[in-house]
C-alpha cells in the first residue's frame, strides 16, 4: 500500500497526488512513469511522473479525469492509499546539451514536462516552454514552468490568458526565426502530432511521449505496441519517447480507442454507483 | 501376487458444456474413497521407477503408501519434503510423459494416477491441516541473504528451499500478485488462484519476506541487490516475453498476445469486467494461433467469456502439438475447433484498424526440422479467409530482457535465455548469480523450473556454506 501523503486540485479536473514511495523516488528519471492500481478491483493504468524527492521519499504524479481509474482517484484524499504505485518504468528522457531546446507541453502534461525542462536547463540549454491549454482556467504550474526555462509561451485556445491560438502556431514561429535545436512535444496524442507535423519541414528532431494502454508496463503483454520507424515498439519498454517523425499516429490513436465502449460502460456503472462527483 | 488392478479410477470432471460457460475448475478432485481405491492400485514395486521421472524427486510409492493406509497427514509430510508447491503440480503437471510414463503399469495402459492423488494429498492438506502453524524452520545463524527475482514456480521452489536451509530470502515480483505464470498464465479453471496464494502463504510462512511490485532490472538492478548484502541472487524469471508473427496487420485492434490476453483474463480479472475494471475484447469468432498449453488456455478462456466460435490455428498436425493431451482433449470437448496445417498469411482490418479476418495458407509437413518434428510448408495458392474479430498470438515467449540487459556480466543465447556455466546447478556466468526455469530453457513447464529451483537452491547453499 502507499500512502498519499498531499493532494492538490489544480484546476477543476486535473490533480496532482504526491505518494509515499521512496524506491521510486530514488530511481525516478524526467520522462519516466509509474504504473497504479487503486485497489483490488481496480485496472493498472500507467501515469507519467510529474515530480519526486528523494529525500523525502516522495514522488508526484498529475492526471486528468477521463476514465473510471482517474475518476475514481480524483476521490482519494490525503491519508488514503493507493493499493500499488510500481515504477519508475520506461527510458528515461534523453538529457544532452543540445543547445536551444524547446519544451511544448499541453494539458495535464504541463506537470510532465517541468522535470524535463528543468534537466535540459541544468544540463545547459536554453530552454523555451510554450505551455498551451483550452483556457485560462485550465492552466497551472505556470510558475513552475517558468522557473525552468529561460523564456514561457502561454497559448489558450479562446484567448483568455496568454496569446490566443494552438501552441503549434507558437511553435512554427520559434522554428522560422531560427536556431531551434531540438523539441520536446508532450501532451494530447493529437497535439504531439500536430507539433511532429510543424517541425518536420525544418528538420528539427521532435521527441514525442507516447500514452497507449498498458497492462503491465514491463514488455509482458505487447499492449502499448506502436509502429515507429516502420518498426514495432512496446511503448513501456522501448519508449514512452519516440521520434515523433517516425510514429504511426494513426494507429496509435486507433489502438488508443480499442475499448471506447467498455471504458464508457464501466465509467457509466461507477457513475452509477452514486460516488462519482465529476460532470458526466 | 494379487491380480492387477487396470481401472484407473475416473477424474470427476464439470460437464463439458457447463463449463465451457464458466471460469470454476474442470476437474472437481478425489474423493478420498476413491483415492485410496486409485492408491490401492499401486504395487509398490522395488524398481520405484515413477520418482526418476519426477524432477524433484517426490518419494512416490511412499506418499501413495500412506493415501491407501489413510495416513494423510503422513502423505503430506512425504510429499511436501520434496515438493513446495504439489497442489499446483498436482494440477498443471505433466504427470503422462514423467512419474507416469514409468510407472510399471504404464505398460498395460493405467499408470497410477500419480498426478490425481498428489492434488488430493495437497488439498486435503489445505482442508484439514492449520497452515497458520506450519513446519516450525529452525532459525540458523549462518544464514545467508538472498534474494529471489520472479514469483514464478522456479523462484517459489528456490525460495522455499532457502528457507528450509535456514538462509534469508526476499522473494521479489514484478507483478502486483505473487505467482508468476502461475498467477497471471494459467487460467482459473485448470489452476484456482487460492491454490496458488495458498502455496505463496506456504512459501511466505517459512520466513520467505515477498516484495510485490518490485521490477528488477528496472527498479532495482541485479549488481544493486547484490551491493545491498545480498550475497546470492537466484533468477526465476520466466520467459515472459510474447512473440508475434510479424505478418502485415498484427497491430490491428482485436489481435492479442497470449500473455495480453491471459493477464487481462486471469490476472486482472476480466472474465468479471465490470465488476473489475480491467476489460477484455470478448470476441464472437476467435481464432487462437499455436499449439501449445498456452494456446488452449486461451481458447478456452474466450469459449468461456461467451464467444460463438473458436478455433485453435496450428501450423503442423495434431502429432505435433505440444499441449498436454489431457488438455486437447478438454478444449475439443468444449467444443474447440481445430484447423491443424494452417498458418495465418496477414490480418485483414475493417478500415477502423479493428481485425475482421485472416487470410491463411493450408500447409503440409515436409522433412524434420531442429525440433525433429516435420517442418510444416507453405501450399502455394491455398490461401483461404477466417472471419474472425479476436486473435491471440500464443506461439510461444522467450525471456524478458529487463535484467539481462541491465546486469554486467550475464549473457544471454539466441532466443534471450541466459548463458549458464553449469546448468544442472544453476550457476550462470556471473559470480553470486544462480538462475533456473524458463529464463534458461524457454518456456517449459511447470516441474521443470522447480527441479531447477531446487538444484540451484542446493548448489547456493553448498556455495553459501564455504
Amino acid at each position: 500500500m502507499y500512502r498519499i501523503v498531499f493532494r492538490q486540485d489544480l484546476v477543476p479536473n486535473i490533480h496532482l497526488l504526491k505518494i509515499d514511495a521512496p524506491d521510486v523516488a530514488r530511481k525516478a528519471r524526467p520522462g519516466q512513469f509509474v504504473v497504479i492500481r487503486i485497489d483490488e478491483k481496480g485496472e493498472r493504468i500507467p501515469l507519467t511522473i510529474a515530480d519526486w524527492d528523494e529525500a523525502e521519499g516522495t514522488v508526484t504524479i498529475v492526471y486528468m479525469e477521463v476514465g473510471t481509474t482517474t475518476c475514481r482517484l480524483a476521490l482519494l484524499q490525503a491519508g488514503d492509499y493507493i493499493k500499488d504505485f510500481i515504477g519508475p518504468l520506461g527510458v528515461p528522457t534523453h538529457i544532452e546539451k543540445f543547445g536551444t531546446v524547446v519544451c511544448v507541453a499541453g494539458g495535464f502534461a504541463i506537470a510532465t514536462t517541468m522535470p524535463i525542462a528543468r534537466a535540459m536547463r541544468q544540463t545547459g540549454n536554453r530552454v523555451i516552454s510554450i505551455m498551451g491549454a483550452r483556457s485560462k482556467e485550465l492552466i497551472f504550474w505556470e510558475n513552475e514552468l517558468r522557473g525552468v526555462s529561460d523564456e514561457l509561451v502561454i497559448t489558450t485556445d479562446d484567448g483568455s490568458y496568454g496569446r490566443k491560438g494552438l501552441v503549434t502556431e507558437s511553435l512554427k514561429e520559434l522554428l522560422e526565426s531560427g536556431g531551434v535545436d531540438r523539441v520536446i512535444a508532450i501532451g494530447p496524442s493529437i497535439m504531439m502530432k500536430y507539433c511532429a507535423l510543424t517541425t518536420e519541414p525544418f528538420g528539427v528532431k521532435t521527441i514525442v511521449s507516447l500514452n497507449p494502454i498498458m497492462v503491465d508496463g514491463t514488455g509482458m503483454c505487447g499492449c502499448c505496441r506502436v509502429q515507429v520507424g516502420g518498426l514495432t515498439k512496446f511503448v513501456c519498454v522501448d519508449g514512452p519517447d519516440f521520434d515523433g517523425h517516425e510514429v504511426d499516429w494513426d494507429l496509435l490513436f486507433a489502438r488508443q480507442r480499442s475499448y471506447l465502449d467498455e471504458e464508457k460502460e464501466s465509467l457509466e456503472k461507477w457513475r452509477a454507483g452514486g460516488s462519482c462527483h465529476c460532470q458526466a | 501376487m494379487a491380480k492387477l488392478n487396470l481401472n484407473r479410477v475416473r477424474m470427476p470432471r464439470q460437464d463439458p458444456k457447463v463449463r465451457a460457460r464458466n471460469f470454476n475448475e474442470v476437474a472437481l478432485g478425489y474423493s478420498l474413497e476413491q483415492a485410496q481405491e486409485e492408491a490401492s492400485r499401486c504395487i509398490q514395486c522395488k524398481k520405484r521407477s515413477c520418482v526418476a521421472g519426477c524432477p524433484v524427486g517426490v518419494d512416490i510409492p511412499e506418499f501413495i503408501r500412506a493415501v491407501r493406509d489413510g495416513d494423510m497427514a503422513e502423505a503430506v509430510r512425504i510429499l511436501k519434503s520434496k515438493n513446495s508447491l504439489p497442489g499446483i503440480c498436482g494440477r498443471v503437471c505433466p504427470q503422462e510423459t514423467q512419474c507416469e510414463a514409468n510407472c510399471a503399469l504404464a505398460r498395460k495402459d493405467a499408470p497410477i494416477a500419480i498426478g490425481r492423488l498428489e492434488r488430493f494429498v495437497a488439498d486435503w492438506e489445505r482442508a484439514n491441516l492449520n497452515t497458520e502453524n506450519p513446519v516450525a524452520i529452525p532459525t540458523m545463524p549462518a544464514g545467508k541473504r538472498v534474494a529471489v527475482v520472479g514469483s514464478g514456480p522456479a523462484g517459489l521452489t528456490a525460495a522455499a528451499e532457502l528457507a528450509r536451509l535456514g538462509h534469508q530470502v526476499t522473494l521479489f515480483e514484478a507483478l502486483h500478485t505473487a505467482g508468476g505464470v502461475l498467477t497471471y498464465g494459467i487460467p482459473e479453471f485448470r489452476l484456482p488462484k487460492a491454490i496458488v496464494q495458498g502455496e505463496v502463504d506456504y512459501v511466505t510462512s517459512l520466513g520467505v519476506e515477498l516484495k510485490l511490485n518490485a521490477v528488477v532490472g528496472k527498479v532495482i538492478t541485479v549488481d544493486e541487490l547484490l551491493a545491498d548484502g545480498y550475497q546470492a541472487v537466484f533468477l526465476g524469471t520466466g520467459a515472459g516475453l510474447p512473440t508475434f508473427m510479424n505478418i502485415p496487420g498484427e497491430n490491428l485492434n482485436g489481435i492479442y498476445s497470449a500473455n495480453e490476453f491471459l493477464s487481462r483474463v486471469n490476472l486482472m480479472k476480466a472474465y468479471l469486467f465490470p465488476e473489475y475494471d480491467t476489460p477484455v475484447k470478448v470476441g464472437k469468432r476467435v481464432a487462437v494461433l499455436g499449439g501449445g498449453n498456452v494456446a488452449m488456455d486461451s481458447a478456452r478462456c474466450a469459449l468461456r467469456l461467451g464467444a460463438e466460435k473458436v478455433y485453435i490455428i496450428y501450423r503442423r498436425s495434431e502429432v505435433e502439438m505440444p499441449a498436454r493431451r489431457e488438455e486437447v482433449e478438454n478444449a475439443k470437448e468444449e467444443g474447440i475447433e481445430f484447423r491443424i496445417l494452417t498458418n495465418p498469411k496477414r490480418f485483414i482490418g475493417d478500415g477502423q484498424n479493428s481485425v475482421v479476418a485472416m487470410e491463411c495458407y493450408e500447409m503440409e509437413l515436409g522433412e524434420p526440422d531442429d525440433s525433429g518434428r516435420r517442418r510444416p510448408v507453405v501450399k502455394e495458392g491455398s490461401e483461404f479467409t477466417v472471419d474472425v474479430d479476436v486473435v491471440v498470438v500464443a506461439i510461444g515467449t522467450t525471456p524478458n530482457p529487463l535484467i539481462s540487459s541491465t546486469t554486467e556480466g550475464l549473457s544471454t543465447a539466441r532466443w534471450g535465455t541466459l548463458v549458464m556455466a553449469d546448468e544442472s546447478r544453476g550457476q550462470t556466468v556471473k559470480p553470486a548469480v544462480w538462475a533456473g526455469g524458463d529464463v534458461v530453457t524457454g518456456s517449459a513447464t511447470v516441474i521443470s523450473a522447480m527441479g531447477a529451483g531446487k538444484a540451484a537452491a542446493a548448489d547456493i547453499d553448498a556455495h553459501l556454506k564455504d
